[in-house]
């Protein structure tokens, strides 16, 4: 092998979110990928989740496909119990040492039966369950866990023994698949980068004494607490305290558990944790209505997308009582309740009692992910994780190995999965000679042709945990269901979508001779492709599926059982009276012109250029000014040292002169047609327009600074905007001797029409206060704030902010600072501690007014087709899951155009978004829209009635022979549908049909619901 | 009547936007009657009058039709279509004796759960006031 070659594989180690998420990209653009877990199965602590904020999606439901779709890629290889124990070599060409623990069950064989389980004597405390129930030594990891399959515990857990060979379980299996002489084996993987993605630990709150964590049963962790909500959890989410397994009504959560804690050196602010206490409390309030919240809090950090306006919801529509204190102690009465001694704002101390007390723990770095860091020769920060530069957010110093998720900072899902993308990106960069050399093509199933059989109808029916059972009698709905016409097969599943049941489902179609599946569970706008998956393996057109949604649009929305369970039976046989006429719809491919366009050149947009270009794809950059940078022109510094001018500059440059850029400068996107893989777009210059065609598109678009109107804001020139302080600063070189600065935070922000929170501006205020203490010590700082958002590291700057003397005063929305300008400006602060209004005289007032969206987006979002949410951000496809894609294929979005965010943050964002439209470009081809319309040219009369209708101008008239008849008719062009069935509605003649949505399909729905229910009218 | 009427709709919502806020009040847990069926179609642009008019007849006492935003089109302008085919059915319907109100055309988009809740529940209580389509499986086609 030449010295030079990469090696087109990709070795991703730990098997959570991120891990996931960078395996799928890089399966996806054509890298052969190992996944190494250390557990029994893939899916991390997302798995143990009940459900994820702010959209209140059960974590199962949402993870549950991207772990299928792990399982089944064919580019991806995962090793479940192994643990990486070296990597050797340099960047391209890496030797990977994993050690693989014995699983003394044959993952190939293993049905998943639990008869193993059922007979094995022994028990120890369930990890995944956080130790609230046993678990035996023959175990599956959790019930949905993949790969699907159990395995013996051999070694044991402190204080239990494991497997005593008894041999029990090896009678019981049925299928032969114990091995007890199974070995640990050391593998060496040959790969060109590595992803480390190890995430990090639970806080283990027992070491916080006064919590009394561990000796008082009923104090749990916020985890224990997921698990206890969760359907498939212990307590089948019933919510019991466990105690006693009474039903606790007072219920306290205590935040910052294990984070922003001098005193057991966990310095770092967790991020994730205010969110999910508010999910949990308003779950919880669900779950059970006479549960009474309280959340203890120091700061509500809700900096994301749309977070406050779910803690205002908690706050005003669940009840849920805040209480910012600090709590000194807990402990417990004879009862086993507990009582809470706290200090409010004002210095009162108090003394509640709760029936149950959670601790909002934080995620920490532990020992062995320390001693990877040291064995890979990696630096660490002073928290202890690895070293990581906002430049290039997720590289380390060693290249060709890069990282994603919590192992490089405490963070929530979308972050993580935006940091796994960028991984991606960052690999496929450095492997782009080998992309596609170590893999196979895509199997192809062979279809069994059903045309000329009679609908045999299969309906599966999910109980998708509690989800949809609690209120929908499911066994009536399956016994209803096979007394339909055609339905051959029906039955109940825990949760459909889990990877035994799809295993299920395709030999069941095989043994039924199934020519239709109907799967009755949640919306079809997520889990379709997953269903339809599962019907081409088992030799069916995937075509032949249809989905009724008894979730979202039922059970979650009806909570009268009866009626739910009605109107489910209704929808299930209106989508039986529609499978009957389904056909099957053959593939199409269409081909990728396979280059980008990025809108908007500042750091993200710049980013996301070059990393498209240095993974060789072909680039267009549009920037409406005529320089590039966006924000970062307005930009001198950051807190923790970046030259922003530099990075600009070295950005900006080899944008311009990367030979993959073509770079359009003082330009706009003024029209864009066309299709993934296929838009035409025409970029105006200079009042000269040009077209070009491109495959996929990313939106970059920007931001920019809110300009007040309050506070005295335009009627003095003292009182500035943070950019224009910050202007100021980098331009003075001295500061007069007690010269008095003051900041107010969330000016006009976090409230009313602008009610999110901007992310930057607790920084920005920070950056500010430190540059004016190092430029003069004894100038005086007062920060008058709402609450701190120095989320994750930055809480960092907040420590060296107080000791650096700048003085902190926190505000609440009803009691507002005041301004007055005289000859000096006069600040009114409300002082809870002594009660009493405080005057600041200040020379300099700051106003923190965070961001608003670019002026642009609304035209652009018309024009790409694309949402914006209320606060006229762009709204991505999902929340957790998909943070870059948006709904319509081939657009993705990057840096603060999603939502406001950091020069880092928007790097790696960029990099993901990058990511994300690689797996379109990477391919010749893709898989077109299945549902367009098609002519029946006998029926067509030629009336041209659509061709004007078309949105798409897909359609034209042709005119031909046919049997020697010249015949003049509409012809649909199938790359350009889009599948909309304007023209089928519009067609006089009945001569167009929509595939998947045929006419004769919608009656006979209508048909169906007419008999079942409309029937009499009243 | 001891029981009281309970309207029968029919929803006909698009794929990308009205069905998705009507996915998003499930995801928010927001609570409406379960009079409605929906039938999930790409565009509210592709929904032919005879469906709204076999509905009728099959004995709905409402239909909505739910589409995009004007000029938030997924199709960039079916929306539109679907609003003059309904005017134009409304007139019909009127002239055969018919209630047009009993047609409810509306945009509600992918974060709308709420206004498809609201919706919901306003046209079940418009429907009641009217009372049961008078047409109802009385109609010869």
């Amino acid at each position: 092998m030449s010295a030079n070659k990469t090696i087109g594989a990709v070795a991703v180690i730990g098997g959570g979110i991120a891990g996931v998420q960078s395996a799928l990209d890089l399966g996806d653009m054509g890298f052969k990928v190992y996944l190494i877990e250390k557990a029994p199965a893939i899916g991390g602590i997302m798995a143990m989740l009940d459900k994820t904020f702010p959209t209140n999606d059960c974590s199962m439901c949402i993870l549950s496909p991207k772990l299928v779709d792990c399982s089944r890629h064919q580019n991806i290889e995962i090793l479940t119990l192994a643990e990486m124990k070296g990597v050797e070599g340099e960047a391209g060409n890496f030797t990977v040492k994993v050690h693989q623990k014995a699983r003394f069950i044959d993952i190939d064989i293993c049905t998943s039966c639990g008869d193993c389980e059922a007979v094995c004597p022994i028990k120890l405390p369930s990890e995944f369950e956080q130790g609230l129930v046993m678990r035996k030594a023959a175990y599956k990891y959790y019930a949905q866990a993949i790969p699907n399959a159990y395995l013996i515990d051999k070694e044991g857990v402190p204080g239990y023994r494991g497997c005593i060979d008894c041999d029990a379980c090896t009678k019981a299996c049925k299928a032969g698949a114990i091995d007890h002489s199974q070995k640990a084996r050391d593998i060496e993987l040959n790969v060109g980068a590595v992803i480390l993605a190890l995430g990090t630990h639970p806080f283990d709150p027992s070491i916080k004494k006064e919590f009394g964590y561990g000796r008082f049963k009923n104090v749990i962790t916020s985890l224990e607490f997921e698990r206890i909500l969760s359907a498939s959890g212990p307590f089948e989410g019933e919510i019991l305290r466990p105690g006693d397994m009474e039903h606790p009504k007072k219920i306290a959560w205590v935040q910052c558990v294990g984070s922003r804690d001098r005193n057991i050196d966990q310095e770092f602010c967790s991020s994730m944790c205010c969110m999910y206490t508010a999910k949990e409390a308003v779950i919880a309030k669900e779950h059970e209505s006479d549960i009474e919240p309280t959340v203890f809090f120091i700061d509500v950090r809700s900096f994301g997308k749309d977070f406050d306006r779910y803690i205002e919801r908690a706050k005003t529509e669940h009840g849920i009582r805040y209480v910012r204190s600090r709590i000194s102690e807990i402990y417990e009465k004879d009862c086993g309740d507990l009582q809470l001694r706290y200090e409010d704002m004002e210095g009162d101390l108090h003394e509640e009692t709760y029936d149950m007390v959670v601790l909002s723990i934080g995620l920490c770095m532990t020992k062995d992910r320390s001693k990877i860091l040291s064995d890979l020769g990696l630096e660490v920060n002073d928290f202890g994780f690895a070293y990581s530069h906002q430049k290039d957010p997720v590289a380390l110093v060693r290249p060709g190995i890069f990282m994603a998720g919590s192992f490089m900072e405490p963070q929530a899902i979308p972050e993580s999965v935006m940091q796994a993308s960028a991984a991606s990106a960052q690999v496929a960069s450095l492997l782009k000679d080998s992309k596609g050399s170590l893999v196979e093509p895509r199997p192809e199933y062979p279809e069994r042709d059903v045309s000329s059989e009679e609908a045999r109808i299969g309906v599966f029916l999910c109980h998708c945990g509690i989800n949809i059972g609690s209120k929908v009698d499911i066994p009536s709905v399956v016994e209803y269901t096979k007394g339909l016409d055609n339905v051959v097969y029906a039955t109940e599943n825990l949760y459909t979508c889990s990877e035994d049941t799809q295993k299920k489902l395709v030999d069941i179609i095989q043994e039924e001779k199934l020519n239709r599946v109907i799967v009755a569970a949640c919306t079809p706008r997520t889990h379709e492709p997953h269903f339809k998956k599962s019907l081409a393996e088992a030799g069916l057109n995937p075509h032949l599926l249809e989905m009724t949604n008894i979730r979202e649009h039922c059970s979650w929305v009806h909570s009268d059982g009866a009626l739910a369970t009605e109107k489910a039976k209704e929808l299930v046989s209106m989508t039986v009276a529609k499978s009957r006429l389904l056909e099957p719809i053959p593939a199409l491919k269409i081909d990728v012109d396979q280059t980008a366009m990025v809108i908007g050149g500042g750091v993200a947009g710049m980013t996301a250029a070059l990393s498209l270009a240095d993974q060789g794809f072909k680039t267009l950059l549009v920037e409406r000014e005529a320089r590039l940078g966006g924000a970062l022109n307005s930009i001198h510094y950051t807190v923790e040292g970046i030259e922003v001018q530099e990075l600009l500059k070295d950005l900006s440059s080899r944008a311009e002169e990367h030979e993959n850029i073509d770079l359009h400068i003082r330009s706009n996107v003024s029209n864009i047609t066309g299709y993934v893989g296929n838009y035409t777009v025409n970029i105006m210059k200079d009042g000269k327009e040009s077209e070009h065609t491109i495959g996929a598109i990313i939106v970059a678009s920007g931001i920019k600074e809110h300009i007040p109107t309050s506070h005295g804001y335009g009627k003095d020139e003292r009182i500035v905007t943070q950019l224009r302080i910050e202007d100021e600063l980098s331009e003075t070189s001295s500061l007069t001797e007690g010269e008095t600065f003051v900041f107010i935070q969330c000016v006009e922000s976090r409230e009313g029409l602008r009610n999110y929170c901007s992310r930057t501006c607790c920084m920005g205020a920070l950056k500010n206060a430190l540059k004016i203490k190092e430029l003069n010590p004894r100038a005086e700082v007062y920060i008058i704030y709402r609450d701190l958002m120095t989320y994750g590291f930055w809480e960092r700057y907040y420590k060296q902010a107080r000791e650096k003397g700048v003085v902190f005063m926190q505000y609440d929305i009803d009691r507002k600072p005041d301004v007055e300008i005289g000859e000096k400006l006069t600040v009114k602060v409300w002082e809870p501690m002594l009660q009493e209004e405080i005057e600041i005289s200040a020379d300099h007032l700051v106003l923190s007014t965070g961001m608003d969206p670019a002026d642009g987006n609304p035209e652009l979002a018309k024009q790409l087709k694309v949402p914006l949410n209320q606060d006229g951000y762009f709204l991505e496809a999902h929340v957790k899951l998909k943070p870059v894609d948006f709904s319509t294929r081939g657009v993705f979005l990057a840096g603060s155009c999603h939502a406001p965010k950091f020069i880092g943050e928007s790097i790696y964002q960029a990099q993901a978004a990058a990511a994300r439209a690689a797996t379109i470009l990477s391919s010749p081809t893709l898989e077109a829209e299945p549902n367009i319309a098609v002519v029946d040219v006998d029926m067509c009369s030629g009336c041209r009635t659509c061709i004007s209708l078309c949105p798409y101008n897909a359609i034209e008239s042709v005119t031909e022979v046919i049997e020697g008849v010249e015949v003049t008719h509409a012809d649909i062009n199938e790359g350009l549908c889009q599948g909309c069935g304007t023209c089928v509605a519009a067609c006089p003649s009945g001569a167009i049909h929509q595939r998947g949505f045929r006419d004769d399909q919608i009656l006979a729905m209508i048909k169906a619901l007419g008999a079942c229910s409309l029937g009499g009218g009243s | 009547m001891s029981e009281e009427f309970e309207p029968k709709i029919v929803g006909f919502l698009c794929n990308w936007c009205s069905y998705a806020g009507a996915d998003l009040a499930g995801t928010s847990r927001i609570q409406y009657p379960a009079n409605i069926r929906v039938i999930r179609v790409m565009c509210s642009g592709a929904v032919d009058s005879v469906y709204v008019n076999r509905a009728l007849i099959e004995g709905a006492d409402a239909i909505l039709i739910g589409g995009c935003h004007l000029g938030d089109c997924h199709y960039l302008n079916g929306n539109y279509k679907a609003r003059r085919k309904m005017v134009l059915l409304k007139n019909i319907l009127e002239t055969l004796g018919m209630e047009p109100e009993r047609i409810w055309v509306k945009w509600i988009s992918a974060s709308e759960g709420q206004k498809f809740a609201d919706t919901v529940k306003e046209m079940v209580e418009e429907t009641k006031r009217l009372g049961p389509n008078p047409f109802a499986k009385r109609w010869n086609v």
